[in-house]
Formats: C-alpha cells, structure tokens, sequence
C-alpha cells in the first residue's frame, strides 16, 4: 500500500511538484528567518566577546532606569562617572591592570558630507595603545592617535579613500572638529563591524569631543594571574561610587549582546508570522489541490476498494502521500531557505553591511523546525481530503462519473461555515476591545479571529461565487465572445472549487488591503497632526528623522540671520509612574512655532513652565487622573528624581505630537540630564519659508552634517518616507503568500485541463483554435484571480475598519489608489497563472483528446 | 461455519434469498429487482443475461457486496452479507470476492506483477510462488510482467485483471462484462481463460454479459427482465441463447 502512495505521487509528479511548492517557500522563509538570525546573533556575540577580550571585570556607570536603548559600542547608554575611580581600583591589590574608557558616536566628515554606510551606527572610543592586551583593535598601518589625531577602520577608510596623514573632520558633540589620521585600524580580524564607522581617539580627546571631561563611561580591569573574575568583582565592589557598578567580562559580554538579542527576537518573530501566514496560504492550496485530484481518482480508490482496501488503508495512502510531499517540500525549503540567508547575507556585504565573518549558522534546531512545520502543514491540510477520500465506495468502481457524497446538507454547511466566521469576528472583536488584555493576549485572539474567518470566508465564498463569476466574468466576454463566455461558465460550474482557488489569494489580499489602509490612516493623520500643530517655517532634524542631535545645534542655528525663533525639543528617557516612557524638555518660545489644542491651561504654559512646570496630554492625564495642580515625578537614568506640577493639559491631534507623555521646560531638562538632546529644533524666519532662507540655514549648520534642515512639506515627507519604506518590507513579505496562492491558481487549472481532456477536444473539434484554447484559460485564471482579490478586498475592509476603530491614531480611510493598483496586479497574476495551463491545454490533440479515457 | 455442511449439500456457494433492490422513493421509485431468488453452484461459470435495464448489473452488484438490497438475503460462504459493516464487508472481498471490469480498472502507476499482488499487499499477504506461477502461465502474462498497463493491449490488460483476481482464490469470481471493452479475438482468448479457471482450478464465476457468444460458455445462464428471474438454461450454445433473448424482447 505505501508502495503504491509512492507511485501514484511519482506518477503524478507534476502535480505533486506545484502542490509541493506551496510549502517549499513557507519553510523556505522559516529556514532562512533562523539562519540569519542565528547568524548575526554568532557574528555579535563574536564581536562583544571581542571586544570585551582580555576583560575580567567591567565597572560602568549604573543606569537607573532599564532603557532598551542599544550601542553596539557597549557603556555608551550607561551615565558616565568620575575619572577619579581608575586610580583608585588600579591601587586594588588584585589588579594587574585598568584602563578607564569613554565612547561616543562621532561622525566622519569629508569633503563636507558625513560618511555614512546604510543606517549603520558610528562608533568613536578612545584607545590607550600602553594597555594592548584590552584592544580588540589591530593597528595596520600608521600609529596610534596622540591629541587631536585619530585612527580610522580600514574598511572605511578603503571606501572613502582615506589615508594616514588626511585631515578630514570629526563631529560629535561640538562642531566640526578637523584631525589627523594617525592610522588605520582593523576590528578583530575584519576590516570593519557591521557596516560601522570605527574612529579612536586618545583619552583626553575623546573625552573632549564626547563632553566627558574628567569623566569616564567605563574601566576595564585586568586580574593578577590566579585570580578569579569573581574574585576580582567581590574586590572591586566595596569601593565603587552609588552610581557604577561592575560585572565580569563575561556577564558585560551578554549583558551588551542582550540588547541586539532583543532585536534579533523581534525580527525572527516578526518574519516567522509572514511565514506563518505563507503556509497558511499554502494549506490552502494544498487542501484545495489534494481535493481536486481526489475526485479525480474515484475510480481509483473504488477499485483498491473492491480490492479489499479498508477504509483506514484509503486515508492511509492519501495521508503517506501528503507526507512524503510534505518532507521532501520541507526539505527543498531547508535548503531554499539556507540559500536565501547567505544571499542576504551577500546583499548585506555588497552595500557595506559586513558582518564579521563568524560564518553562517545552521542549527540542528533549523532543520528540526522547518521539516515539523512543512510535514505538519501538508499533513493537516490534507486531512480533510483524505477523509473525503475514504467516502468512496466500492460501487463507484463501475460506475461512470461517479462523485463522493457529502456527508452534510448544504444548510448544515451553510450554518457551520457561517458559524466559524462569525466566532472568528467574536474573537478578532474580543482581542481588539476587551479590556487589560496584554500584547500577546491581544495579537493571541486577533491571530486566532483572523484565522477562523478567513476559513469561514473561504467556506462560504462557494455561495457567492456564481454570481461574482458573472459579474467579473463580464469583460472577458465583452472581449472573449463564446471564448469569454464558456471560460466565465467553466469558472462558475464548480464554485468550491473556485472559492477555494481563490480563498488562497484572498487571505494575501485582505492582509495587503489591511496594510494599505492602516499605512492611509496613520500618512493622513501625520499630515493631519503637523498641519494642526506646526506653525513654523523650518525644523531641523537628524539625517535619519529620528537620532537625537546635540543640544548645539539648536544654539548654533540661532546665529542664522533673519532667524526669530529657534524652540527645541528634547527627548529621553524616564521612568515615569514606574514605567519607562519619554520625557520632553521644551524651550520656552516653543509656543511661536507649535500651536496646540488646550484642554486645560492655555499656550501661555508653553512659557512658563520654570523649574517645577509640566504639561501632559489627555490621554495620559485620564489614564493617570492627572489634572492642572497635580503633582508628578520622574526618575533620570542618573538615578535622580524630579518633582513637577502639572500646568496644563492639551489634546494631541489623532496623527500625535512630537512630545512624550510628560514634557518639562528646556532648562529642567538640562539639569537632569547628562548629556541632553534635542529631537527637533523649530523655526521660525522672517520672510518665512524661502530659498535664501534655507540657504542660509544650512550654512549656519555647515559644521553639523548630521542636521538636516526642512521645511514643512519637505518634513513630512521624510518622516512619511521612513513609514513608507516599513510598507514596502510589509509588501514584499505579503507578496510571497500571493506567489503561493498564485501556484493555487495554476495547480487549479492544470487539474481543470486535465479532467477537461475530453470537453477540450470537443471544442477543438468543432473549430476552437489553439489560440482561443489559451485565451479560454486564461480568461479563467483571470476571473478566479478577480474572485479572489475582490473578496479579499472587502474583507480587508471590513478588518481595517475594525482596527482603526480600536487605534486611536489611525483613522480608516480607503486607500483608492493603492487599491486600484492591488486590482491591476490581481490580474497580472492571473495572467502568469494561466501560461502553463494554457499551453498544456492548447497543446492536446482533438484526436486523442476525444479518445482519452 | 454450521452451514458448511448444507452447502456442500447443494454445492451452493452463494445464495440470494428474495432480493428486491428499489431506487428512489415515491413515483420516481424504480424496482431494479423484484423478489429475485439465486443459488449459484461451486466452480461452475454462470452468466447472467438481459436487455439494458433488466436488472442484470444491479444483481452482480447485490451479489458482490457492492449494493444492499432493499430486501432479501444474499449468503456467501455461509454468512449474510447483507447484515455486514463496511469493515466486515472489507474482509469479505479480501476473502471470498474477486473482481473483472469491463474498464479493467488497473492501477496505472503499477505494472503488471504489482497490480497482480496488489489485492494481497492490501490483505498483508504474501504472494504463495507456485500459485502465482501456475496464474502468470495461465494468462499468458509472463513477459509482460514489468510493464505498465498503458504500455499493454486492451487484452493483455484484461488478462492482468483476470491474473489479478484469480490471486487470492477468490470464493466467488465476479466478471462485468469483461468482454465489452476488446475486439472479438482477444474477447474470445478472455472467455476461454475465464473457462478455463472454472475448469482447471474449480473457480466458481459469476459473470454478467449482454453478448450471447460470451454467454454460451457458461454451464448456467439466468436470464432477468424487469427486475425479475424469468428463465435458465443450463449448459446451452450460442443460439438457444439468442432464442431466449429474442423471446425476452419479443415479449
């Protein structure tokens, strides 16, 4: 009996080979997702483990508040502590040596414009070439820099063409500063990290150029040989100040790769639900196929019936096939997926984000998981099938065209499938409203609604079918004539058939639409948001729309003639009540350039908030039942806590606003802040937005290349960009559940030809020519793939509707464009969809297509 | 198996007790049998006979476990199969039952050998080599055992069905019209072999034919209209057969 599930599969290779295919690019991106993460998880755990070589204890400086912030650099998010510390543990008994660090994110400025690879970080320490065995730097050519020199990555300086003895500028805290390369340097073995520009500077620079003067944001410690790294710490501990404190080499190592492991666990959840959502889709095409191919071989399974086949042995040989598809299917994909990594991987090497080369990394766990999930899936997809197939009886060995009975009425399949959608809502609905549902407890039931009525849909989209068949089918037969017409019919005379076709492609809609219409809602309502709030002419921003720019660029940019108001924003991080959130720091003429809607206080707060002053926005005063008078604090990352009383409370439009739940005056901010940024800087010139004004801000900010100067519209368009380019991701991870339902689309079809042999030949017989043969399919395709996007389309909807009901920032609009454009693809997929069809079908002779038995 | 005793009396291997098989319900009912009563002898061939519409297929299929009757009882080997579930009725055709299509109904993804033994792997069984020898030498069919049924004629394919059902030694051997798909000469090569299964190896055979020449090999032909068992010849040729049809219509 296996033998013969074997065979059959063989014989029917290739439709168990586009069958197959809908799993392989599912397990494929399952497969790719853990190899590139494991991946750059190797390559950072690499590099921390580098940098933090020859290390048994780290002292850094004690955050208060946990933020989440991430620096590759290591210490950089920590506040920094007095220089003082390193003489004190180098006079420790255990200590064989220390070296006191400070680190930065300077950025390299040639010819004028910041180097910059991607959105790769910057990195600046300084460097003490007398403690060698702390360096995971390599001096390759040059020396190591004394004051005002500095030593460059050789990967940066090959792109750039930098060599020793260049001047080219250094910007971190202050303006442009113009150094020496003293040399170039090599991490670890690489040329580079990452993609990362790596600048070392010698400690009294460093220092000078990060705003650490006297000050230190880490020591590194070295311990007398035979003393232990815990030892070592136990040692260290009783003399450290409040605000530092130490961890082994080791324990620093991982606590520094914690941050980018959190990253890599968000992304790696984030792709593996797209792959979820492509083997959703290729269960579908599976069920659907399988089923199809079961009716065909009626005869087939009646006779191993009269055989003596049980019925057990029926479900057994469809299952063995769906397994063995399922394995080999998963197996393709292991490997598809290995390949897409390392061409990621190669892609990230070309545009100069080059890993160091820990190499790729493939888990036994990859393989484990990716032939489970395509196994799975193939087997549960075809369980349904499989069970239809055990229906046929021994009798329909001799009968002509027999068909499996149904085991339910059509009401009773009407009320279940009606039933599963609407649960589906009741759930999706529950997840989206109930209230103190955590994040997962809400993606849970929206995961498990959405599931549950795209089955449902799919089940019932057989009703509707016919009619949208006609409808759609409508153009084909203005064009086709009789071609369109018996193409139209031949879509509408099997609807589940159809529907489930379609149900594959509708899922990858109705997600598409559902993207399209949040990206609408929350593009409409920024826009919205800036025109309510930004009465100015220009804002100044980082390069990248949202880095933090040093608080000089918001003073520098005042010398601008023409200039009358230059107001501020600073952002950073707090622990607010018990939470980590954003606090904002405003100067006080932030009220000329940003107007805001007041529900209690008045503009005039803007400029009076003082010393004590805060305001706070309605959702947040609601939430925390605060009102003008209340009394509010907050702790700093340097572990210093700040009373404020709330002045006033305002309504952010729907789109937000550059502020934090909390924002405090300028003056506060600075105060409780070592190092305070600025998010944007307004501004406001007389004569308003003009060439020659811009012109002449951009050249009081000549010696910032990381400012960027804007203009309203200018504004929102790179902000806007940024959530653009997210949607694009969104798009292209989506497109790969459309590809499998597209491979449904032409597994249908093939099958349709196949048991059409006959009625094709007829039609050839009577005069159909090749031509037509192909157009009579593919307008088919066409109006399956139309079935399909149009109930996607409206299901979107009606899911888009639901979610902007429940996010407040988003407001639901329908994105007419976008959907138009969604219209037009879902026809060039059927039109791909129909090629192999087409061929096939006008390749059968009339002859032996009529003498097919 | 306390009926053993009674059959080997009247040499009865299959019995069908007042048979009557209805479609439909209401005015669109039609009476496929009415009331018919069978016994059909151990290794004897017996050919049962008819116009289209007769009933003559719907009893094969009554007979072969394929169809419940709406009434009646059909007994092979001693147990009413009309009171068995579907697994029982499983073993029954692993057991007693073999089948020849007029569509000869091969697998087309087995060759030869595999679709021989396929009713024995579905049994778990091991193919016995001396009976599958004398079978194979029997049908003539050893060269053409690796080959696929599209790669042979429509004889040879229904010589394969033949091999196939004659395996398992089948109780009873059911025939559909075996000879309604091929040219005259490999029909005739096809009744002999039925022939001479019943002859050498005392297979007992049922088979269901509209073709008088077909028929006269039979020890026993039944011939039914209307539902109904309305006349037998035993051991005729051709033309007394063609007598009785021609009666049968004429009527």
């Amino acid at each position: 009996m296996t033998r013969f599930a074997l065979r059959g599969l063989f014989t029917r290779k290739l439709r168990s080979v586009l069958t197959a295919f809908a799993i392989v690019l599912g397990v494929a991106l399952v497969s790719g997702t853990y190899v590139l993460t494991d991946s750059i998880t190797k390559a950072f755990d690499s590099i921390f483990q580098n940098v933090y070589r020859g290390t048994d204890a780290t002292i850094t400086g004690r955050n208060a508040i946990d933020t989440n912030a991430s620096n590759a650099g290591g210490g950089a998010n920590t506040p920094s502590f007095e220089q003082s510390l390193l003489a004190r543990v180098r006079a420790l008994p255990d200590v064989k040596a220390a070296i006191g660090g400070v680190s930065g994110e300077p950025h390299l400025v040639k010819n004028g414009k910041a180097i910059a690879f991607g959105g790769a970080p910057n990195l600046g320490f300084s460097v003490d070439p007398k403690y060698p065995q702390f360096s995971s730097l390599k001096l390759s050519r040059g020396a190591w820099p004394g004051p005002n020199e500095l030593v460059v990555d050789t990967g940066t300086a090959n792109k750039k063409n930098i060599r020793v003895g260049d001047t080219i500028g250094v910007q971190a805290l202050g303006p442009v500063k113009q150094m020496r390369v003293s040399g170039l340097v090599k991490f670890g073995s690489a040329g580079s990290l990452g993609g990362a520009t790596l600048a070392g500077f010698d400690i009294n620079t460093a220092q000078a150029l990060f705003d650490k003067r006297g000050k230190l944001d880490d020591i590194r410690v070295a311990a007398r040989p035979g003393v232990s790294p815990q030892r070592l710490v136990a040692q260290i501990k009783p003399i450290l100040p409040r605000d530092t404190q130490v961890r082994t080499g080791t324990q620093q190592a991982k606590k520094s790769a914690n941050a980018t492991n959190s990253f890599l666990t968000f992304f790696k959840t984030f792709l593996l639900a797209f792959a979820g959502i492509a083997l959703f889709v290729g269960s579908f095409v599976i069920a659907n196929s399988l089923s199809i191919t079961i009716a065909q071989r009626t005869r087939e399974f009646a006779t191993l019936r009269t055989l003596g086949a049980s019925r057990r042995q029926i479900l057994r040989t469809v299952l063995i096939e769906a397994l063995v598809v399922g394995f080999l299917a998963a197996v393709v994909g292991l490997f598809v997926g290995f390949l897409l990594a390392k061409g990621l991987f190669s892609l990230f090497d070309s545009v100069g984000f080059t890993l160091p080369n820990s190499g790729i990394v493939f888990k036994s766990r990859t393989a484990v998981v990716a032939i489970l999930v395509g196994v799975l899936v193939t087997v549960a997809a075809s369980l349904r099938p499989a069970v239809r197939a055990t229906r046929v009886q021994p009798i329909d060995a001799v009968r002509e065209g027999a068909t499996i009975p149904e085991t339910s009425t059509p009401r009773r399949r009407l009320i279940r499938s009606a039933g599963l959608t609407l649960i589906g809502f009741a759930a999706l609905i529950y997840g989206l409203f109930a209230p103190g549902l955590g994040t997962g407890g809400v993606l849970g039931w929206m995961g498990i609604g959405a599931l549950m009525i795209f089955v449902g849909v799919a089940l019932l989209s057989a009703r509707w079918v016919p009619s949208l068949a006609q409808v759609l089918g409508w153009p084909a037969v203005r064009i086709g004539g009789a071609v369109g017409r018996i193409a139209r019919e031949n879509a509408r005379r099997n609807p589940q058939r159809t529907a489930s076709t379609a149900s594959a492609l509708m899922i990858g809609l109705a997600l598409v639409t559902l993207v399209a219409i949040l990206a609408a809602g929350i593009i409409s309502n920024f826009k919205g948001a800036v025109d309510a709030l930004f009465k100015g002419d220009y804002v100044v921003t980082a390069q990248n729309n949202f880095s933090l720019l040093p608080r000089v660029v918001g003073k520098t940019v005042q010398q601008t003639p023409g200039l009358t108001t230059a107001a501020s924003v600073r952002g950073g991080d707090a622990k607010i009540f018990g939470k980590v959130d954003q606090l904002s720091g405003v100067d006080p003429t932030i009220g000329q350039t940003l107007a805001l809607k007041w529900k209690a206080g008045s503009q005039a707060v803007l400029g009076s908030l003082g010393s004590n002053g805060a305001f706070t926005d309605d959702g947040y005063a609601k939430k925390h039942h605060l009102h003008v008078g209340s009394p509010v604090s907050f702790e700093t990352p340097t572990g210093d806590t700040i009373h404020v009383v709330i002045r006033g409370v305002f309504k952010p439009p729907a789109g937000g606003s550059p502020f934090g739940p909390i924002t405090v005056s300028s003056a506060l901010f600075d105060r409780s802040y070592q190092q305070p940024q600025n998010l944007f800087t307004f501004i406001n010139m007389r004569g308003g937005e003009s060439a020659a004004n811009q012109a002449a801000l951009e050249q009081t900010l000549k010696g910032f290349p990381n400012a960027k100067v804007q203009n309203r519209q200018k504004f929102i368009d790179n902000q806007i960009s940024g959530l653009k380019s997210t949607l694009n991701v969104l798009y292209v991870l989506l497109a790969l559940s459309i590809i499998v339902s597209l491979f449904g689309i032409v597994n249908t079809l093939v099958l349709s030809v196949f048991e059409r042999t006959r009625e094709i030949g007829m039609l050839r017989a009577v005069g159909m020519t090749r031509r037509q043969t192909r157009r009579m399919i593919r307008y088919e395709s066409v109006v399956t793939a139309l079935i399909g996007t149009v109930t996607g389309i409206g299901l979107g909807l009606v899911l888009g509707a639901l979610l902007a009901a429940r996010v407040k920032n988003i407001n639901f609009t329908i994105p007419v464009g976008s959907l138009i454009a969604f219209i037009i693809a879902a026809v060039i997929v059927g039109l791909l969809a129909a090629i192999f069809p087409a061929r096939r079908a006008a390749r059968l002779r009339p002859l032996e297509a009529l003498s097919y038995e | 198996m306390a009926n053993l005793g009674a059959m080997a009396q009247n040499g009865a291997v299959l019995v069908a007790h007042g048979v009557s098989r209805r479609y439909g319900e209401g005015d669109a009912a039609v009476d496929a049998l009415r009331d018919v009563d069978v016994s059909i002898e151990g290794g004897k061939l017996t050919a049962v006979m008819g116009p289209s519409g007769s009933g003559k297929s719907t009893l094969m299929h009554i007979l072969a476990g394929l169809d419940r009757p709406t009434s009646g009882s059909v007994e092979i080997d001693g147990t009413d199969i009309t009171k068995l579930d579907d697994d029982d009725l499983t073993r029954l055709r692993r057991d007693h039952i073999g089948f020849v299509f007029q569509f000869f109904n091969l697998l087309p993804m087995l060759d030869a050998r595999e679709n021989i033994e396929l009713p024995l792997a579905i049994a778990g069984r091991q193919p016995e080599p001396s009976w599958f020898n004398q079978v194979i030498e029997q049908t003539h069919l050893g060269d053409r055992l690796s080959h696929r049924p599209s790669e042979l004629s429509g004889g040879q394919q229904q010589r394969v069905a033949i091999a196939r059902a004659l395996m398992s030694q089948p109780t009873v051997l059911f025939a559909d019209e075996p000879t309604g798909n091929l040219d005259s000469a490999a029909g005739t090569e096809i009744l002999d072999l039925i022939r001479r299964s019943v002859d050498e190896a005392g297979q007992t055979v049922v088979m269901v034919t509209h073709d008088p020449y077909a028929a006269a090999v039979a020890d026993r032909v039944l011939f039914l209209e209307d539902g109904r068992l309305v006349r037998e010849l035993v051991g005729p040729n051709a033309d007394d057969i063609i007598g009785a049809m021609k009666e049968l219509t004429a009527r």
